[in-house]
């Protein structure tokens, strides 16, 4: 979240989108209906009438996989109104800056595609420059090639009509929604966006959230309250593991993974330290030496040293350009790359898509070890139904892993809050949490590397590790600490004291900590902060909830990000009557400031502190399938062609071949209809917990396809009836709920049919059903490798008898 | 001062977090239930759900999805007929708690016969009393009178997340009816609260009771 929960009752309209809030968030929903308690308009673009909806003053739906064009349509919309804030798009973001000639776009592909590599060169998405090598900019925004003109041309084609036709929206609910929300392009209004899954499980997900990147900055609604994008982040720790860098990709506070192209840690810093030629950028990123290095010397203590790269040369580096996502790990288990490894707090057997491909691949390994508090369809995959156990040789661990109420430490929540969580009970029998299985292990390893030697000994000896797991103690190395006495601000701190903020790291060795977004967490000062639980605040806070010594929140306390925008260029709200932060006698008041220099006018200091040239990106080179968003069809899809291009799908999505990795094709008529997924809020993700406590079952208890009543009366299905569910990967048995909540679209001149389906349900519960994500594809969006969970092509047709549910 | 329940649906989102924590208070163990076509489960109340969530959809007038909530349970009613009907039957079998209005159930109902369990459960307009076979006992929402008595709300309206549920005096609920209702009346024309002044359970509703449930409203 740019914001935090709280936040979003200050909202003038609340648009969300790619989420279903109410069911997945019941408890923060509360802050929602503040909002609109206080006047503020719901409204919820979904496939599908959920509690959500109910709730909302209204829904309206949308064929899965075209939210770009529902979007594109409200930035045109912004432009034909000319609804979009002026002096805010102007000095806050890069509209002005001039795109070289070389970028182009043309029927829906941008300059530097390769077909064959499925790939862009992005050379020539790119800047004029001055001849000091600054972006150039046209502050007149006249010059055809400034970056507002580019995307204003880009979204000329996404007229209503086109709209409406691909994504099935009647041109009166797509005007609605435009209107109500572009109505926030005011300095005194705000708008947010709530998105979750059904944004990021698409083969355009990171696009999904661009546009609504770029509706926000055009609206001027980042930075302020009531405003941003706002992503719903879950029980699982989404945000928490997320920062500490649970994906392949990246190292703990968003520090890019090394690659083999980079032996040194010299290297590495020149390709990810960024340099801004643009006055006024603060251009954050410039610091990343000093996170990196203070992450390798609180890895490697006093191994590391400046003389050996402290230790930057024992990291692994990936392959350039290699995928080591989830699907391809898998793919690699399928093809028989792989012999074993450790399934830790995920239930793949049954969350992950295509689910035939993943249980027959696990079937290749030699050992694999489970850390899970009960059975699971992972654990068990070598009885499954259908399977012969004498067959295959997996030899699997079950480890009993402690629960979340029985064991201690922090939750990072969307708003970026930093929470204590007690231990309520001691963890049953040889239950384990994951700290006190993992170093134990570890230590285990390095005596057996100390004993008996083996390959790459020093990645594990030279590590500065733990006797036992102690949450406390690793938060406070999370935090950071003093590797020498050192002085800051005047102030003196001797070895081994914690760092006071992420400004007192530096990259000469003499300081670590193991995230540097949560520098400042646990100080000397003031001790575990995550544990503050102080509802003071000053009246300016307090009038638009902000409560900073409640918990604490990455970076430096600071509440709503971006907040320098929320302001003009002398530093008055735009908003008075929601201020974030205002300039009063000569410094910041409010939230904490995203720094503390004066204002633009007085300081040329620009707002957008983390991007290399200090403004909102309207264009960004960053991701992998374009500059700018644009609508591609699903990679399955129930259309042969869309209005936008030739192009029909996403020119750049990932996939595998196998022959489990089948594909319908486009506008196939043995899988006419679109499936979208879902969970709900009755059971939590895949259902492996929930399925397992009898209350929860006993108010949803078995799986269901919720399809419209002129789907059901063609397909001769009554409400209830046992059904069967197919697509080119598989068939699930379901019960089917026949409702007014889903409803045919009207695209391209015909019918479509979308049916939903949760994912909760697996074979370890007996007669519940089995696993939905049988049906759903492995296409991955090219910058994520999310799956496209949210649509894929099915048929569906009444079961003559039911085997899974009983 | 009695007490009074807030069920304010136009805020409800069917979390079904009552249900559950009714369930939970009371220590009742779970049903075998199916998946039958809709999201309301168990189906209806029985001895082990004192409190469900119902759930109701149709078009409106203007063609728009309505999908209504209805967290249904005993009206612990100003006047209650089960209580009269059960003193016919077995003197003292139910009571109107006079300190917080509570009907409730006590030991002595285990005397009753069949016909006189049958009488009370007809007699009740919302039709919420169950028969448990196992304790021989007529069962119902006791409006978590260990909990009130204790100073605590009932369970089901300190689970609410949503702020549909208020508990407290009757006459601070009533003030607050009245104002959910002018609130509600802005979006929604024919909203209304049920049953006032009969019943301790006040429910606000966005629009007519045969679109929540068949005994919603007992007028």
């Amino acid at each position: 979240m740019t914001n935090h929960w709280i936040d979003i009752k200050n909202s003038d309209a609340i648009l969300i989108m790619g989420s279903n809030a109410a069911e997945h968030h019941p408890i923060a929903f509360k802050w929602i209906m503040k909002a609109k308690e206080r006047g503020a308009a719901l409204m919820h673009v979904d496939p599908k009438f959920s509690r959500t909806s109910a709730r909302c003053d209204f829904h309206v739906p949308l064929r899965s996989g075209t939210d770009i064009a529902f979007l594109g349509g409200m930035i045109r919309y912004i432009f034909e109104t000319g609804s979009w804030f002026r002096e805010y798009v102007l000095n806050y973001t890069n509209a002005a800056f001039v795109l070289s000639k070389g970028f182009g776009f043309s029927d829906g592909l941008f300059t530097g595609y390769d077909p064959d590599a499925r790939r862009y060169d992005k050379r020539s998405w790119s800047f004029e420059r001055d001849p000091s090598g600054a972006p150039m900019r046209d502050e007149t925004l006249q010059n055809p090639r400034c970056v507002l003109n580019v995307i204003r041309r880009h979204f000329e084609r996404y007229t209503l009509d086109r709209v409406s036709d691909t994504t099935g929206v009647s041109k009166r609910d797509l005007v609605r929604v435009y209107e109500t929300f572009c109505a926030t392009g005011r300095p005194d209004k705000a708008g947010t966006i709530l998105y979750a899954l059904g944004w990021t499980q698409h083969t355009v997900g990171v696009q999904n959230i661009r546009s609504a990147a770029i509706l926000q900055l055009l609206l001027g609604n980042i930075g302020v309250s009531g405003g941003g994008i706002n992503a719903l982040r879950g029980e699982p720790n989404v945000q928490g593991s997320t920062d500490h860098a649970l994906l392949y990709d990246s190292i703990p506070g968003y520090h890019k993974a090394p690659l083999a192209s980079w032996q040194t840690l010299a290297e590495y810093h020149k390709a990810n330290t960024p340099v801004s030629l643009v006055e006024g950028s603060v251009n954050w990123w410039q610091n990343r030496p000093k996170y990196v290095t203070s992450l390798l010397k609180a890895w490697y203590g006093d191994s590391a040293t400046p003389e050996n790269d402290f230790c930057y040369g024992l990291l692994p580096k990936l392959a350039d350009g290699e995928d080591y996502s989830y699907m391809y790990i898998m793919d690699r288990v399928f093809n028989g790359q792989m012999r074993g490894g450790f399934i830790m707090g995920v239930n793949p057997m049954n969350s992950f898509p295509n689910t035939h491909k993943m249980r027959a691949a696990l079937d290749n390994l030699d050992w694999l070890v489970v850390t899970e508090i009960h059975n699971s369809e992972t654990s068990d995959n070598w009885r499954r139904p259908g399977a012969d156990p004498s067959k295959i040789k997996t030899e699997v661990f079950l480890l009993p892993s402690a629960h979340r109420i029985e064991k201690e430490g922090t939750i990072s929540n969307s708003g970026r809050w930093l929470q204590w969580f007690d231990k309520a009970v001691e963890p049953e029998g040889e239950a384990l949490s994951f700290g006190n299985f993992w170093v134990p292990f570890i230590n285990l390893m390095r005596k057996m590397y100390e004993e008996e030697g083996g390959a790459c000994p020093e990645q594990l000896l030279k590590m500065r590790w733990y006797e036992k797991f102690d949450a406390s103690d690793i938060a406070r190395r999370i935090n950071g600490q003093f590797e020498a006495d050192c002085e800051v601000n005047g102030k003196k701190y001797r070895k081994g004291q914690q760092v006071p903020m992420f400004t007192a790291l530096k990259a000469d060795g003499s300081t670590s900590s193991l995230n540097w977004l949560y520098a400042g967490s646990w100080t000397e000062e003031d001790g575990n902060k995550s544990k503050r639980r102080d509802p003071s605040q000053t009246p300016m806070q307090a009038n638009i909830g902000i409560f900073p010594n409640w918990s604490w929140c990455w970076p430096q306390n600071r509440r709503i990000l971006y907040n320098r925008a929320s302001v003009d260029l002398n530093g008055r709200p735009w908003d008075p009557s929601r201020a974030v932060i205002e300039w009063k006698d000569g410094k910041w008041v409010g939230d904490t400031p995203d720094g503390a220099q004066p204002p633009m006018a007085e300081s040329g200091v620009k707002p957008f502190i983390m991007t290399t040239d200090g403004t909102g990106l309207l264009f960004a080179t960053a991701p992998a399938d374009g500059p700018l968003p644009e609508h591609y069809e699903p990679a399955e899809t129930p259309i042969k062609e869309h209005p936008f291009s030739s192009q029909l799908s996403s020119p750049c999505y990932k996939y595998h071949k196998s022959a489990y990795d089948k594909m319908a094709e486009p506008a196939d008529p043995a899988f006419p209809y679109v499936l979208t997924t879902y969970s709900l809020t009755e059971h939590w993700c895949g259902g492996g917990e929930t399925r397992a406590v009898p209350n929860l079952l006993e108010a949803e208890p078995q799986l269901y396809v919720e399809l419209s009543h002129e789907l059901a009366r063609e397909k001769g299905i009554e409400n209830g009836d046992g059904v069967i569910v197919e697509s080119p990967r598989g068939a699930v048995e379901a019960i089917a709920m026949v409702t007014i909540r889903i409803r045919p679209f009207e695209v391209m001149g015909r019918t479509v049919h979308l049916i939903g389906m949760p994912f909760a349900y697996g074979w370890t519960t007996p007669g519940c059903g089995d696993s939905t994500n049988r049906l759903t594809i492995g296409a991955c969006d090219p910058n994520t490798t999310i799956p496209e969970l949210k649509a894929c092509s099915v048929n569906i047709r009444k079961a003559a008898r039911l085997t899974e549910i009983a | 001062m009695p007490k009074a329940f807030l069920i304010d649906t136009t805020r409800c989102t069917a979390c079904r977090g009552c249900q559950i924590a009714c369930k939970e208070w009371h220590d009742l163990p779970a049903n075998a239930t199916k998946q039958r076509g809709s999201h309301q489960n168990p189906p209806d109340l029985n001895p082990y759900n004192l409190k469900v969530v119902r759930f109701h959809e149709h078009l409106d007038d203007q063609g728009r999805v309505m999908w209504n909530f209805f967290p249904d349970q005993c009206r612990h009613c100003v006047k209650p007929i089960c209580v009269t009907m059960a003193n016919k039957a077995v003197p003292g079998s139910m009571i109107k708690d006079p300190k917080t209005g509570a009907v409730l159930v006590t030991e002595k109902c285990r005397e009753m016969d069949e016909a006189g369990v049958k009488t009370v459960i007809k007699s009740c307009p919302y039709n919420i009393p169950r028969w448990d076979a196992e304790k021989k006992m007529l069962v119902k929402c006791d409006m978590c009178i260990d909990r009130v008595q204790a100073g605590l709300p009932p369970m089901c309206v300190k689970t609410c997340p949503t702020g549909t549920m208020a508990f407290g005096e009757r006459d601070e609920m009533l003030a607050l009816a009245k104002k959910r209702l002018a609130e509600a009346q802005k979006r929604f024309p024919k909203a209304r609260v049920l049953d006032v002044p009969e019943v301790s359970v006040f429910f606000v509703l966005a629009e007519e009771p045969e679109h929540y449930h068949e005994y919603a409203s007992f007028g």
